[in-house]
Parts: C-alpha cells; sequence; structure tokens
C-alpha cells in the first residue's frame, strides 16, 4: 500500500484520510487529513467546538471513525489498535488521574498496569515525581494538587515508559502563566528525547511558541496547515500598526488608512493605536502619505508580520474565542 | 535548584525506557482491584454506609416491631439478621455503578482505555474489589447479630456458605449497576436510579417479615423475588436446615443476570464515547 511508502521515505508520526466522526446529525469531525512528521510538535489551533477533541480521541484509539482510515506510527488504527496503544500516550483534556489517590499511588497504579514489578514501579513513580516538580506531594491527595500540579502529574502518568507520540489535550487551558510556563518546558524537553507531540490549543501564542506545525481547526475541518510562519503568509504580506500622537484623530485616521488601502482597517485596545492588513508592503508608505497629508501627525509605526489572531479572524471571520467563552468545554 | 539542573534531570527520566512484558488480564485486573481497595483508606465514608445501615436496620426493626412480628425481640433477631445480611450487600451493589460512573465522568477510564491491556480489566478489578467490600459488609452485620443475641443453628461451614451465596449474588447483581452506570450522565442520577430500583426489591421480599399473612398476589410477588429466594436460602443455611431449592434458584438468578448485563456492560463500555 502507499501508506507503508510514505512511512519508509519520511517517517510519518501520524498520516490520516478523511476522518469523519458524527453525533447524531452532527459532524463533530468532518473529513480529516492529516501527514505529521516524526519528532515535532504539531497542534491543533481551534475555538471550543471545533472538533479537536474528538480527533485526538479517535487517534488513541479512544473513539471509532465513521468513515476514513489512519495509520498511526505506522500501525493501522482500526486493524491494530492494540499495537498503536503501546505506541501513544494521551493526556486527556480533563485530568485523567485519579483524585482519591495521591501522586506516588497514581503513577504506580499506571507502572503496574505496563507491567513493571510493584519495587520498579516504585522507583519509576518518584523518579518521574521528582523530574516533574512534585516530589513534596507524593503522598498528597491529587484532590488537595493545584490545576498545574495535576496537569503535570498527568503528563508523568503518560510518560511512565516515554511515549514514541504522546497526544496532549489543552495541557495548560485555565492554568496561570508560571503553571503554564511549566508546562511549556516539559513538552519542549519531550521532543528533544524524540517523543513527537500532538497538542490542542486555544491560545493563540502556546501554538506559536511551542508547535512546529499547525492545523487550523474550525467545524470539524482543517482550514489551514503549515508552520505558524507559513500560515501568517498566506494571510496577507503582514499588518501595519500606527500609533497617532493624538488620540482623537483615530476615526478620521481609520477612514484614511481603509479607502487609501481597500482593506479593513481594526482598532487597538490602545486608543491611539490603529492595524490595518496591508495587501503588499509598497502600500505602506501609500498609507502613511494619506496620513501626512491630512495633517495627522504619526508617533509610530512598524510593518510586522500578522499575529496568530489575525490569522484566525481572516481564516473563520470571527475572532478566537476568549477566556469567557472557553469555560462550558464538554468533552 | 537551577533552570538547567532541572531540565537535565527532566530529560534523565525521560529516557528511553525497557518494556516490561505485556502483563495478563489477570494482573492488570488485580492491579485494579488495589486501585479500588486503596480508595477505602481515603474514603471510608463507603465503610460508613455499609455500617450504618445494618445497624440501624436491625436496631430498629428488632426493637419496634420485632416483639409484634415474632413473639419476642430474640426470635425475631434469628429470622432478621440472614434477611438484613442480604438487604445490606445488595445495597452495596449500588457503589459499582456510582464508581464506573464516577471514573468516566472524570477521565480516568479514557486513560485506562489507551493503555496496551485486557480491556474489561478495570471492570473486573473494580467487581474484584466490590467483592471485597460485600465481605466486609457481611462480617459487620454477622458481628452485630452476634452481639445483640443472634445465635444461629447451623455450622461455621453452614454460615460461611450462606455468605458466599450472598455474594455470588451480588457480584451477578452488579452487572445491573455497571449497565446503569454506564448509561447515565451522572452519578448522582445512577445513585438515585439504582435506589429506587432496589427499595420495591427488598422490601417487597420475606426480609423483615414472613409473607404468610400477605395478600394472595403480593405473596406471589414476594416468593418469586430473587431477593427472597436468596434471604429463605441464607436463613436455611445459618438456621442449620439447608434449603437445596432455593439455593438451586439464587444460583441460576445469578447465571441470568450475568449472562444478560455483562456483555451489555461490556458492549457499553466498549462503545462508550
Ligand atoms: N460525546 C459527545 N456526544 C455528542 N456530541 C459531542 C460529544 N463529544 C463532542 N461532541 C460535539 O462535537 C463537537 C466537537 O467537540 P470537541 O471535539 O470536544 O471539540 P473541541 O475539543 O475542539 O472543543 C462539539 O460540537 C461537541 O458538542
Ligand atoms: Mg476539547
Amino acid at each position: 500500500m502507499n501508506n507503508d511508502l510514505d512511512t519508509h521515505n519520511q517517517p510519518l508520526a501520524i498520516k490520516a484520510i478523511g476522518l469523519v466522526k458524527r453525533f447524531g446529525k452532527h459532524r463533530a469531525v468532518d473529513g480529516i487529513d492529516l501527514a505529521i512528521p516524526q519528532g515535532i510538535v504539531y497542534g491543533f489551533l481551534g475555538p471550543n467546538g471545533a472538533g479537536k477533541t474528538t480527533t485526538m480521541k479517535m487517534l488513541a484509539t479512544l473513539l471509532k471513525p465513521d468513515e476514513g482510515s489512519a495509520q498511526v506510527m505506522g500501525h493501522d488504527l482500526l486493524k491494530e489498535p492494540d499495537a498503536v496503544r503501546t505506541r501513544v500516550s494521551l493526556t486527556g483534556q480533563f485530568a485523567s488521574v485519579d483524585e482519591d489517590l495521591n501522586g506516588i499511588e497514581n503513577l504506580i497504579l499506571i507502572a503496574r498496569l505496563m507491567g513493571y514489578s510493584s519495587r520498579i514501579a516504585k522507583k519509576r513513580a518518584s523518579e518521574l515525581l521528582d523530574a516533574f516538580g512534585l516530589q513534596d506531594a507524593a503522598k498528597r491527595q491529587v484532590k488537595k494538587y493545584s490545576g498545574g500540579m495535576r496537569r503535570r502529574l498527568d503528563i508523568a502518568a503518560s510518560m511512565i515508559i516515554r511515549p514514541d507520540l504522546l497526544f496532549l489535550d489543552e495541557p495548560t487551558t485555565g492554568l496561570d502563566p508560571r503553571s503554564r510556563n511549566q508546562i511549556w518546558d516539559i513538552v519542549r524537553a519531550l521532543v528533544t528525547t524524540g517523543t513527537t507531540v500532538l497538542l490542542t490549543t486555544q491560545y493563540l501564542d502556546e501554538a506559536d511558541q511551542l508547535a512546529d506545525r499547525i492545523a487550523v481547526i474550525d467545524h470539524g475541518k482543517i482550514i489551514a496547515e503549515g508552520t505558524s510562519g507559513e500560515l501568517k503568509a498566506s494571510v496577507g504580506s503582514g499588518v501595519l500598526h500606527v500609533r497617532l500622537l493624538d488620540p482623537s484623530t483615530r476615526a478620521q485616521a481609520q477612514q484614511l488608512l481603509s479607502d487609501a488601502l481597500g482593506t479593513p482597517v481594526r482598532l487597538s485596545s490602545d486608543p491611539a493605536a490603529l492595524a490595518a492588513q496591508l495587501a503588499g508592503t509598497k502600500a505602506a508608505s501609500k498609507a502613511l502619505a494619506a496620513l501626512d497629508a491630512n495633517q495627522i501627525e504619526v508617533s509610530e509605526f512598524s510593518l510586522g508580520q500578522p499575529s496568530l489572531d489575525e490569522v484566525f479572524l481572516t481564516l473563520t471571520g470571527k475572532p478566537a474565542e476568549n477566556e469567557e467563552q472557553k469555560e462550558g468545554a464538554k468533552s | 535548584m537551577s533552570e538547567e539542573q532541572s531540565m537535565a534531570k527532566m530529560r534523565a527520566a525521560l529516557v528511553e525506557q525497557e518494556r516490561p512484558p505485556r502483563p495478563n488480564g489477570i494482573a492488570t485486573s488485580l492491579t485494579f482491584a488495589w486501585r479500588a481497595l486503596l480508595k477505602i483508606k481515603y474514603v471510608p465514608e463507603q465503610l460508613l454506609d455499609v455500617t450504618f445501615f445494618p445497624v440501624m436496620f436491625t436496631l430498629m426493626f428488632t426493637y419496634l416491631f420485632g416483639g409484634a412480628l415474632a413473639g419476642s425481640t430474640s426470635q425475631y433477631l434469628q429470622f432478621l439478621i440472614p434477611g438484613i445480611l442480604v438487604q445490606t450487600v445488595v445495597f452495596t451493589t449500588v457503589y459499582t455503578g456510582v464508581s464506573l460512573n464516577d471514573d468516566i465522568s472524570k477521565g480516568t477510564f479514557d486513560r485506562f482505555r489507551s493503555l496496551p491491556i485486557w480491556s474489561p480489566s478495570p471492570l473486573v478489578g473494580a467487581l474484584i474489589a466490590d467483592t471485597v467490600r460485600y465481605t466486609i459488609a457481611s462480617i459487620i452485620v454477622i458481628v452485630l447479630g452476634l452481639i445483640l443475641g443472634f445465635r444461629p443453628a447451623g455450622t461455621i461451614l453452614e454460615i460461611i456458605a450462606g455468605i458466599i451465596l450472598v455474594l455470588i449474588f451480588a457480584f451477578s447483581l452488579s452487572w445491573i449497576f455497571t449497565v446503569i452506570g454506564l448509561i447515565l450522565q451522572t452519578s448522582k442520577a445512577v445513585m438515585g436510579i439504582s435506589m429506587t430500583l432496589l427499595f420495591p426489591v427488598t422490601f417487597a421480599s420475606n426480609i423483615f417479615v414472613d409473607p404468610a399473612t400477605m395478600p394472595g398476589w403480593l405473596r406471589a410477588t414476594v416468593n418469586a423475588n430473587p431477593v427472597s429466594m436468596l434471604t429463605t436460602a441464607v436463613r436455611g443455611l445459618m438456621g442449620g436446615r439447608v434449603a437445596f431449592t432455593e439455593i438451586i434458584w439464587v444460583l441460576i438468578a445469578s447465571a441470568v443476570l450475568i449472562l444478560i448485563f455483562s456483555p451489555i456492560t461490556m458492549y457499553l463500555y466498549r462503545n462508550k464515547r
């Protein structure tokens, strides 16, 4: 089969063709193709309800796809689910550790299920707790852990035998910045050891910071795919950021810029700043000339790549979800 | 500790691990049973229910109604304790469904299901641990009975046989609650529905009173109730008058429960989203 050829020429962690999952009439995942190389961090970026978790659960053998096929680490998802399970680990969106047990018991449990003797299981559990900064909480019930600690324990449980492919579903949602950085460090350390990481996120900067390649998912479809640089480039050559000397001239400046550029101009949260999409870099000088001709003074301007926020806005026609909308997340 | 050091430590912990041979289904089931039993240490309330209800029911029925029902409280105790044993263990089976549902809603089962293990082992392990719980419940009831004046005429072996019969029935009954635990959304709902099912089943039985004085249709229902058959069988064993017919019927009922509900459980479990 051709799929085998692929894994020979360029080893793929995941190759999926036309994955579909329906819940009743609703197509939660609506034809997803993937070709994820080994040894990288791959990000699924999308708003709540986009189908990220469902896709991940199918790839981790927890859900059967209604249509399509996939190879995970060279094994057919439907024909050899057990072989897939020996190569991957899943850290789900909702903590999959046992809240009633303490930290070390949770890790011993997984180690025993992997087939380690009781003695080696204990040793491995404390080694991992130590590495993940949880040694002081080893004997504390997970119920009493902070969100960040729980997440780290959850990832540690996936590392009893370091998998070739780790699924990380929204690893930092709801965490404070410090805990988030700790998780990022873990992911970075992990890829250097050779594990491929597939992570989902609703945070644009997280995808930007961590992922080598990103798939933007919306309504069960991949609407864009590439490195964050490629995604930004696909949206346009760049963005012009302008800061005015006098905030009261902003409305007039917005009108002038959109006339001169023919593209939408957004008002930034800074009352003196605005940003415009550029069709080409030459347009920038035209825009500044228009402001100058109308005596609107500019204190600062810069030409930059669009942020992923802007990418998302352009691709989906709506801004990425914000914190409040995120909460009611389901499975 | 510096950033550098902690990164180095992390990498060291993440080097290739030697994969041990894949454990068999018995080993993984026992590991899950160990997990469930650990919880008794952390959530001793589980045992409180098992202790509190039999104590309350025994005291209430013996001293409020016992005299009127059986002539004297001590005579009533001989009748009641085997019934309380059945009732306590039967009610304890509800926790099988409740804790299964908890695990699923918390995402714990997603991890278990993504592990390369014999897939029914989390369920089988939970049921093994539950059997330990039923045994503890049985011992509590018997000891309580002995303290209050329960004097079984049966031999030790017959008493143990009675307890084992209760355990077999409870194990079989648990499969109904695993089905309920897999279907319903919340563990509260599982608790509610299961109790609603169990109350009529345990009260429309011969646990508390002899059905001889009941109207004919009710007596027929009560006598056909597997819980009554179990109670009669246990009374027989503990009283030294082995009731073979009832024992056979209890074993048949247990087999039927397992044959119907364990495949449904496994189907739901494998296809749970
Ligand atoms: N078990 C389920 N039953 C019914 N609908 C579901 C279930 N799981 C997810 N969905 C629906 O499928 C869609 C995708 O969900 P999900 O994959 O969880 O999205 P994401 O992880 O991107 O937030 C959503 O509309 C969600 O409501
Ligand atoms: Mg999700």
